[in-house]
């Protein structure tokens, strides 16, 4: 019998629990406020967000992979392959398509494929081959960053001059003023915190993630809520790299380092559980919030060097975690 | 062995919250005794043990070790002046050996070095004691259930434990280890140890137990010598009222039809060649011991294992490979295993409720509402009581987490129900409502597979009796022949007039 070790006031650490993140990223914007006149302004802020939102967007997709039990520590390697494959396709059917927004879809839709491609190949060695995701995604890390060297040999890819002056408007242009960025970061948020909160497959993933017998001997398809994590994380930073690549119109080996670090981050401190069984898209995006700010306020201060920006994010992941413990949770 | 121990409890309350569980508590637990603590789920066993053995503090009352009072800091504290509780589901680090687990947490050290050869030998001699044949080198994950008691035991008495409690040490033995089990607490007891145990079988309480204390709702409602109870008179200060009719009576006739039959159903590795019919409205129980291939014969059934052999479903072959393909075709199975593959403990009464049936309340979103109609009605149906309606399941008692695991399987509608071990773990007051919900449910012309390691329950419900072993049929009992006796010697192998299973 499982007895209910009761916790005296567990409204009050639920509140903590749920309020915790929101209440960081207030006291965030209060300090960059009063250090920095220019912090508020809509240019910064614009900034902000547009530079978040590529990280933001694969933070929607990897919560649903925690949540499921599952991790994905290749998406800033991948990001880093589509984009170079991206702008490879891009280059090479310019003789024959000539520049033009044809070609711009081409390149869009070689980068939601490849995504795509990428989580299944994740999701079929991590549910039919029964590998650890932890090593699977370790593996592919490296094969996406090695082939992105390999195709830029040691080097940069850069896109076609005319091509970029096509492009360059899906990063820096948007409607009345918000750009393309965090627009398309803004609707894949809602969609992800629909489908968590009222979706079967939120309710499924959350499920696995938490028991994953228990989702089997439930008639849950086990592997592929697990597989569809995987391919929707892919597509997520198919749709991530679509938003990058105009940004600077060029892909090195260099291009979206630590990314996976930062997104995982950004799904911690946001309150999904690291192993599985609970997750909120809208912490998620709180979470990518907290840390681009965090760069950001360095920057514009002069009192602590911009160089220890990971310490001080570092700080705010262990903090947010320790926030978060729940006591009630068996060892 | 040091000197015996008694440990006492005066005037014990406990409070969680504004809750009290537990109200003016008095057990004496004499050395060289057994003292068996009965009661429903619910009425406060648990808290009295983890009192007793440190997990909690009393919120007033006294606890005293040969008189002198005592308060346990922490386990560790009670387990260091002699008084172990061995939980009931195994602490066990599985990954490791006996040995190793045996003296995990006060490992034997010579120097920096750990003592391997001392601790095997102690070990040994253990087990030894315990009458026990397994190998101290062999992993925990490796040695069966009963072993696994075995080495509990053999851990508390390495830590010299005088005072030995134990929470439901059978339930997940089979009668025979069971018996193994008996032996050695006998010894136990002739070596001057304490022992207090908790149990929902009223035949070995009344066997093994020299002292009973019933509890009911965090009193106890009586206590004495086991030589002044009988098996119901124990059932009834437990529940409260009578329960001598604990099997409800068939009233409505099983109908001619065939709703299952299974030809030639093989599992690699644990069954072979199965072959049974199933009518509806029928209940078929399945005995046999434990690892006699009962569950994974019915897990294959449904999907969650690969099979070989014919399924008809109402006539018809169907190849099930997935427990989805066998609820669509109306067939579901209830897992004996409710902690670790029949609920999410940790999510709300909603969530698991509707788990089975998630599409059936999705139209593009989950429709909340149907699922809050869902679970009021579940609630109502199968008489689930829970402090909140969004309590996380892991608090629900035993029972009421059985019976939500019911309610969940039957919102899929199945026309065949398979329910392994229904009340496993189970007080007596909700069994008797189990048994009626299944005789209901083969009143609505639904077919019932029950396998259950205890005869009374497969012999008082079912119509028709499937003993397997070894992987294999080993006979069919039914009407007059269907006996305690007759199913035992099947499942051993000894019936001599064995009929050849068709």
């Amino acid at each position: 019998m499982a007895t209910a070790d009761t916790n005296p006031k567990p409204t009050m650490r639920l509140d903590l629990k749920v309020m915790g993140p929101i209440l960081a990223l207030v006291v965030l914007v209060v300090i960059g406020a009063l250090m920095n006149g220019n912090f508020l302004s809509a240019g910064n802020i614009t900034n902000v967000l547009s530079r978040s939102a590529f990280i933001g967007i694969i933070a929607v997709g990897m919560t649903f992979v925690i949540t499921a039990g599952g991790l994905d520590l290749s998406v800033g390697s991948m990001a880093a392959f589509i984009a170079g494959l991206m702008i490879l396709v891009m280059n090479g059917l310019l003789p024959v398509m000539g520049v033009g927004w044809p070609l711009v879809f081409v390149g869009m839709l070689t980068a939601i494929v490849a995504g795509t491609a990428a989580g299944f190949i994740n999701g079929f060695l991590i549910t039919n081959m029964r590998i650890e995701a932890f090593i699977v995604t370790l593996g592919t890390m490296g094969i996406y960053r090695s082939l992105v060297t390999w195709l830029a040999d040691g080097g940069t890819l850069s896109l076609d001059f005319g091509m970029r002056a096509i492009i360059r408007p899906i990063y820096f242009d948007g409607i009345l003023g918000i750009s393309w960025p965090i627009i398309v970061f803004a609707l894949v948020a809602i969609l992800g915190e629909v489908v968590m909160r009222r979706g079967a497959f939120g309710r499924h993933a959350a499920a696995v993630g938490s028991n994953d017998q228990v989702a089997r001997y439930s008639s849950v398809n086990v592997n592929r809520v697990r597989m569809m994590t995987y391919v929707g994380l892919g597509v997520l930073v198919g749709i991530a790299t679509i938003m990058y690549v105009p940004r600077l119109g060029s892909a090195s080996s260099s291009t979206g380092v630590l990314w996976e670090l930062e997104a995982i981050a950004a799904v911690i401190i946001g309150g999904t559980m690291l192993k599985g069984g609970f997750g909120r898209v809208w912490g998620t995006v709180i979470g990518v919030l907290i840390l681009s700010l965090i760069g950001n306020i360095l920057n514009l201060t002069d009192g602590v060097s911009p160089y220890l920006n990971g310490a001080v994010q570092g700080v705010i992941i262990i903090l947010a975690v320790i926030l978060q413990r729940d006591k009630k949770a068996e060892g | 062995m040091t000197e015996p121990l008694a440990l006492s409890l005066t005037k014990i309350c406990r409070s969680f919250g504004p809750v009290q569980v537990l109200h003016d508590v008095d057990i004496t637990l004499a050395a060289g005794e057994v003292h068996a603590l009965i009661g429903e789920n619910g009425a406060g066993k648990s808290t009295t043990m983890k009192i007793m053995s440190g997990y909690l503090a009393p919120t007033s009352g006294a606890v005293a070790l040969n008189d002198a009072p005592v308060s346990f800091a922490n386990s560790q504290d009670a387990e260091a002046q002699g008084v172990v509780l061995i939980h009931q589901e195994f602490n066990l680090a599985e990954q490791l050996s006996v040995e190793q687990n045996i003296f995990l947490g006060h490992e034997k050290k010579r120097g920096f070095l750990l003592d391997k050869a001392a601790m095997q030998a102690e070990a040994r001699a253990l087990l030894a004691r315990l009458n026990c044949q397994v190998d101290p080198s062999a992993r925990v994950s490796d040695i069966a259930n009963a072993d696994k008691q075995m080495v509990e035991i053999a851990k508390a008495l390495s830590r010299n434990a005088r005072v030995l409690i134990m929470d439901e040490p059978t339930a997940v033995l089979t009668e025979r280890e069971a018996e193994v089990l008996f032996v050695q607490v006998e010894r136990l007891k002739a070596e001057g140890v304490a022992i207090l145990f908790t149990s929902h079988k009223l035949d070995e309480v009344k066997r093994i137990s020299d002292q009973i204390t019933i509890l009911r709702d965090g009193h106890v409602v009586s206590q004495g010598p086991t030589s002044d109870y009988n098996e119901d008179q124990m059932a009834e200060a437990m529940v409260g009222r009578d329960v001598s009719s604990l099997y409800p009576e068939r009233t409505v006739p099983i109908g001619s039809d065939i709703a299952l039959e299974v030809k030639g159903l093989s599992v690699a590795g644990f069954a072979h060649d199965i072959s049974f019919t199933l009518k509806k409205g029928e209940i078929l129980g399945v005995s046999g011991l434990i690892g006699s291939g009962r569950t994974e014969t019915m897990e294959g059934l449904v999907g969650l294992r690969s099979t070989t052999g014919e399924v008809r479903l109402n006539g018809e072959v169907v190849h099930l490979k997935s427990p989805q393909q066998a609820q669509k075709a109306g067939m579901c199975y209830l897992t004996e295993d409710r902690k670790s593959r029949g609920l999410l403990l940790t999510k709300g009464m909603r969530e698991n409720l509707t788990l089975q049936c998630l599409p059936d309340f999705t139209n593009v979103l989950i429709d909340q509402k149907s699922e809050d109609a869902a679970l009021t009605k579940a609630i109502e149906d199968f008489d689930i009581r829970a402090p909140s309606r969004d309590v996380a399941v892991g608090n629900l008692s035993g029972g009421n987490q059985q019976k939500l695991l019911i309610a969940k399987v039957m919102l899929a509608d199945p026309d065949i129900v398979i329910i392994d071990e229904p009340t496993r773990g189970i007080d007596i007051g909700t069994k008797q409502q189990i048994y009626e919900f299944i005789h209901a449910l083969s009143g609505q012309g639904k077919s019932i597979i029950v396998i259950s390691s205890e005869m009374q329950e497969v012999i008082g419900l079912a119509d028709r009796v499937l003993v397997m072993r070894m992987g294999r049929i080993a006979g069919e009992v039914s009407g007059a022949e269907l006996t305690e006796d007759k199913i035992v010697r099947l499942a051993m192998g000894l019936d001599v007039n064995k009929e050849e299973a068709a």
